[in-house]
């Protein structure tokens, strides 16, 4: 008998047929179980006095000589493990494109304006009821050489720890409509059951008058729930 | 289970400014680089080296790595702090910084855990084209008999065992470990169902 954190009817394979990067980079083999009693039952320390206010408002922090340009948004949600606990001062990493669809990175060759107001990277850290919350510009569309005129929907990355390593969690988050998440291998490579997981809620209570729309994206994150089984991978 | 898990997805060509800026030169904080302790922490203070290789075994120029590990007497950081001062125990690197894109982190080696695991890392392989992290640990070929006993690395086929130990090569720096990640390929990494 053995533990698992990660319910893989949730996740995405290692290699999909549609998304071509994965065919060089996923691995082949059966992933191994940990022993009994080996698991690290704890998770990576760093110091929260990092995170700085400014940081949960992107609209902010990247400014230079003005106001970014594009539709200002506020995404929040709450952190939960899947055992239904919210977890409080979690640290939440988010990086997006601009409102052009083009990401402030050197690798970043899309023929699409730079905003030298925006820069796309933001930190939280959830509070006692587990809710983060940032203030950014709604990221649009941008094409990739997957296929022939892709597109990926606009989204939001978001990185996550949780209480242990096995918590940890690298996802994406996109918004409701999208008429690309129908044609997108990243997304559809998700199980069709945890596709909708992605995808945010438009919220007219957190939307704030005559300032921003708002998005609802709860987090729910592996290892709160004992997940037995028996060599069956 | 109470909640659904949400799904994993790549972390994508583009995340060095969001989580490693400092070391490709963007002006943002990130939480940890490739420096696990520094030297006032206890212990042998060693580097360990390699790069992230695909099925064509061409070095990955856009994966990031994450380390957790004890410290030298087999205990792991405490968040409310204490211990092992200078000892950090994790670290965060990308390997797009280096021209040949070689990962490095300089930390001190870990001691046995729990009194039964070999002195080892736990590593995160995130990249453009992994949808799921992977998880992996790092042992150390100066350490033949703990790992004889170490029961994780029993639970590997004998086969496979020899590529989750580094490599010691000894420099006028002191002791630098060798690791290659495989993806894929006869080589391929042993990665764990964490």
């Amino acid at each position: 008998m053995s533990h698992r954190a990660r319910d893989w009817q949730s996740h995405p394979p290692a290699i999909d047929a549609g998304y071509k990067s994965t065919a060089l980079r996923g691995p082949t083999r059966p992933l191994i179980p940990l022993p009994q009693g080996t698991a690290t039952s704890s998770g990576p320390v760093y110091g929260q006095d990092d995170v700085r206010a400014i940081d949960t408002d992107l609209t902010m922090n990247g400014r230079t000589n003005g106001e970014p340009l594009g539709e200002r948004i506020i995404v929040t949600g709450r952190v939960l493990d899947d055992a239904g606990r919210p977890l409080a001062g979690e640290l939440v990493e988010v990086w997006q494109a601009n409102a052009a669809g083009r990401y402030f990175h050197d690798g970043d060759q899309h023929d699409a304006p730079i905003d030298p107001n925006f820069f796309g990277g933001g930190r939280s850290v959830t509070d006692a009821d587990g809710v983060y919350r940032f203030t950014t510009i709604r990221p649009a569309a941008y094409p990739w050489g997957n296929h022939a005129n892709a597109w990926r929907p606009g989204h939001i990355h978001f990185s996550l720890f949780g209480p242990t390593i096995a918590s940890r969690l690298v996802t994406q988050m996109y918004f409701p409509g999208d008429p690309l998440l129908d044609l997108d291998p990243i997304f559809q490579a998700v199980p069709a059951r945890a596709r909708d997981r992605l995808v945010s809620r438009f919220d007219i209570g957190v939307t704030q008058e005559a300032f921003a729309l708002g998005y609802v994206f709860d987090i729910v994150l592996a290892g709160g729930a004992e997940t037995p089984f028996e060599g069956d991978r | 289970m109470a909640e659904k898990q949400t799904p994993s997805q790549t972390v994508g060509p583009f995340f060095a400014y969001g989580l490693t800026a400092r070391q490709y030169g963007y002006r943002h904080p990130q939480v940890a680089d490739g420096q696990i302790s520094d030297a006032t922490a206890d212990g042998t203070a060693i580097t360990v080296v390699g790069q992230v290789l695909d099925g064509q075994g061409v070095a990955v120029g856009d994966a990031m790595l994450e380390i957790w590990q004890a410290d030298a007497a087999g205990q792991y950081p405490n968040p409310s702090g204490g211990g092992n001062t200078g000892f950090r125990g994790f670290a965060r690197v990308g390997t797009g910084a280096d021209a040949s894109q070689t990962f490095r982190f300089d930390t001190i080696k870990p001691g046995a855990v729990d009194g039964r695991q070999a002195p080892h890392l736990n590593v995160i392989v995130f990249m453009r084209g992994l949808l799921n992290h992977c998880h992996t640990r790092i042992w150390f070929s100066d350490e033949a008999a703990a790992n004889a006993a170490d029961p994780v690395l029993a639970s590997i086929p004998e086969a496979r065992r020899g590529t989750v130990i580094a490599q010691r090569q000894d420099t006028p720096q002191g002791p630098v470990y060798r690791f290659d990640i495989h993806m894929q390929g006869d080589q391929e990494t042993v990665f764990f169902d964490i």
